[in-house]
């Protein structure tokens, strides 16, 4: 292997986002955990850019830093208002069960991803900087793909009622 | 690889130069502010310290490095130190896609005022704002205080009513523009076209939501003294609280930019090109308009907060949501619609 | 040159991370965080396989992802609050009824 830049930064932001995601899941204050779920995003935001998607790497910062990781923060903050004192994790057989379901999980998907697409393609695409503009995703979502873009806002909507109604306190 | 060597070494260069500028800027801009405030209520205003006070923002930048660094037994100390670094990181690096100027010919070599010109520069600004916040209501949190974590409960709710409003009139101007890369949108302004005269109530909507997102009155309800003590900053002291106190006006002079560059036409300087001036005397006079607009903005950014009261903050959620996010939708239709017939 | 497979053992490597914070943890909070995690990873197999066949359909799914996890987030938050009014807890092993 070659160490030029991409790879060195390929190598970077890969450790960087699995040793947060890990982080992540092992904190025990949420908000910790949220801070890393940041970094995590961030760091697969880069990963997006070293694929040529830049589009999908800034909406992957507004989006989900911007505005869904700002929600979760001021949750978390909303109810930390009330501080609980019960003990929130127990740790049992049950999970050390889990742990070995999920490592037997990654084996399959990483057995299958990594030795099934070897040696499959030659390199990214040459369309590959081209088809991540905002004007082809654009013209792509607003022509053939207009059906399930037009079902996406209506599923915002739904999400919009619906939340309002979940979270007022009363309603009569 | 020298081209590239050297293409890095202007961009560095271009780099400190805007860092060096802006934060002097910044420190400058204090001074204004508290110049202005006492023009405003008739009183001096710092004097003392060199030439009418001119040397008042270096004597305070010592004075809070030397400051006791004080931080709370019940603060998460980690987060409590990473606050004020996420703020000031962010709202520096959102300078990176504003373009100041043209473009400067050394040699044979054409320079583009412009530190990253990417061609997604309108949502790298919008998502840099929309991250802004994390540093306000991180602190807040973490503080361990009731009054900050009521100020950053505040901030957070408040940034991300308002980003709703700027980004709908942001879209109403990329319509227009056919361009998500702002150096095309300050192209498209060239001569009297600026877009203040074709989006008014775009400006508008833009302006206040800008007033909104940089905590500045009358929406600065996250740092209200007379209720919430400093609100999120209440438990910083020295250089911490010196960060936040450059992110706020660094973040003035930030969206006064984005302002400038989006509907006052950045640097165009009109019909500049038919006086026939030498290419770097245009050049220079490009930055200087840049600059002056810039510098306008912030004044009125300082005039207004030494003149509207602050909003209660349910006025303040009444005019983001049923005011602000309608007339931005009204006024993004209107755009679709004229664009439709015109074409 | 990176390699696709990298990228795919990349994503197997978070969805895998996700799985285990969905069944370890009892946070509601941080479980829903993890389901976060997982789509993301899924979005990034999309984009690797999109960038390296040079076919745009693997960014509009991601596009459409997204937006799901948005309305997602604002939803199941919201089922948070309401369930923390409820039982003052936010430990899912003690929401184990389906009515009040």
């Amino acid at each position: 292997m070659k160490f030029d830049l991409e790879t060195v930064l390929f190598i970077s932001l890969s450790v960087l986002s699995v040793v947060s995601a890990i982080y992540m899941i092992t904190r025990k204050n949420p908000i910790n955990s949220a801070l890393f779920l940041i970094l995590n995003f961030f760091t697969v935001s880069g990963l997006y850019l070293l694929l040529k998607a830049q589009f999908i790497a800034i909406i992957q910062v507004l989006v989900y830093m911007g505005a869904i990781m700002v929600l979760f923060i001021f949750v978390i903050m909303l109810l930390n208002l009330q501080f609980q004192k019960k003990k929130l994790e127990s740790y049992s057989y049950k999970s050390l069960t889990s742990i070995l379901l999920a490592i037997m999980l990654f084996g399959i998907l990483g057995y299958t991803v990594y030795f099934g697409f070897e040696g499959k393609f030659k390199g990214m695409s040459d369309k590959a900087l081209e088809i991540g503009t905002a004007e082809k995703l654009g013209a792509e979502l607003f022509t053939n793909y207009s059906f399930p873009f037009e079902l996406a806002s209506f599923l915002l909507l739904a999400a919009i009622v619906g939340a309002i109604v979940l979270a007022k306190k009363k309603f009569e | 690889m020298s081209e590239f060597v050297i293409e890095l070494l202007i961009t560095l260069s271009k780099i400190s130069v805007v860092l060096a500028v802006l934060l002097t800027g910044v420190a400058y801009s204090v001074y204004a502010e508290r110049r202005v405030s006492a023009f405003i209520q008739n009183r001096y205003g710092p004097n003392r310290v060199g030439p009418q006070g001119l040397l008042q923002p270096l004597v305070d930048v010592i004075k809070l490095l030397l400051k006791e660094d004080i931080v709370p037994a019940s603060a998460n100390k980690f987060i409590h130190s990473l606050a004020p670094v996420i703020s000031i990181i962010v709202s520096l690096s959102t300078f990176a896609v504003i373009p100041f100027g043209d473009t400067i010919t050394i040699g044979d070599r054409v320079i583009k005022l412009q530190i990253a010109d990417v061609n997604i520069g309108v949502l790298y600004f919008l998502a840099m704002t929309s991250l802004g916040v994390y540093g306000v209501t991180l602190s807040g949190w973490s503080s361990n205080n009731k009054y900050s974590l009521l100020g950053g409960l505040r901030s957070s709710a408040q940034m991300i009513s308002y980003e709703l409003s700027m980004g709908l009139a942001i879209i109403a101007i990329i319509l227009m523009n056919g361009s998500l890369q702002l150096d095309v949108m300050v192209n498209n302004q060239a001569g009297w076209k600026w877009n203040i005269f074709l989006q008014p109530v775009g400006f508008i909507i833009f302006l206040v939501s800008a007033f909104a997102e940089t905590n500045r009155t009358p929406f600065d309800l996250p740092e209200a003294e007379q209720e919430l003590v400093g609100g999120y900053h209440t438990e910083y002291s020295s250089m911490k609280f010196a960060l936040f106190f450059l992110a706020e006006y660094a973040n003035v002079i930030i969206s006064s930019a984005m302002i400038t560059t989006i509907y006052l036409g950045g640097w165009q300087f009109p019909y500049l090109q038919d006086f026939g001036l030498p290419p770097m005397l245009v050049s220079i006079i490009q930055i200087l308009t840049f600059v002056t607009k810039v510098v306008a903005l912030v004044f009125f950014f300082i005039w207004v907060r030494w003149t509207i009261p602050r909003f209660r903050y349910d006025q303040l959620m009444n005019l983001g949501w049923k005011i602000m996010l309608p007339l931005g939708i009204a006024n993004l239709v209107v755009t679709a619609i004229v664009l439709m017939l015109l074409k | 040159m990176i390699e696709i497979n990298y990228y795919l053992l990349v994503s197997a490597v978070l969805f895998s991370i996700g799985v285990i914070g969905v069944l370890v943890r009892r946070n509601a909070i941080i479980i829903f965080m993890c389901i976060e995690l997982m789509l993301n990873s899924i979005n990034l197999t999309l984009v690797a396989f999109s960038s390296f066949l040079g076919n745009i359909n693997g960014q509009i799914f991601v596009f459409i992802v997204m937006t799901v996890a948005a309305a997602e987030a604002a939803i199941g938050l919201a089922i948070i609050i309401s369930m923390f009014r409820n039982k003052e807890s936010l430990n899912i092993d003690e929401i184990n009824i389906l009515k009040w």
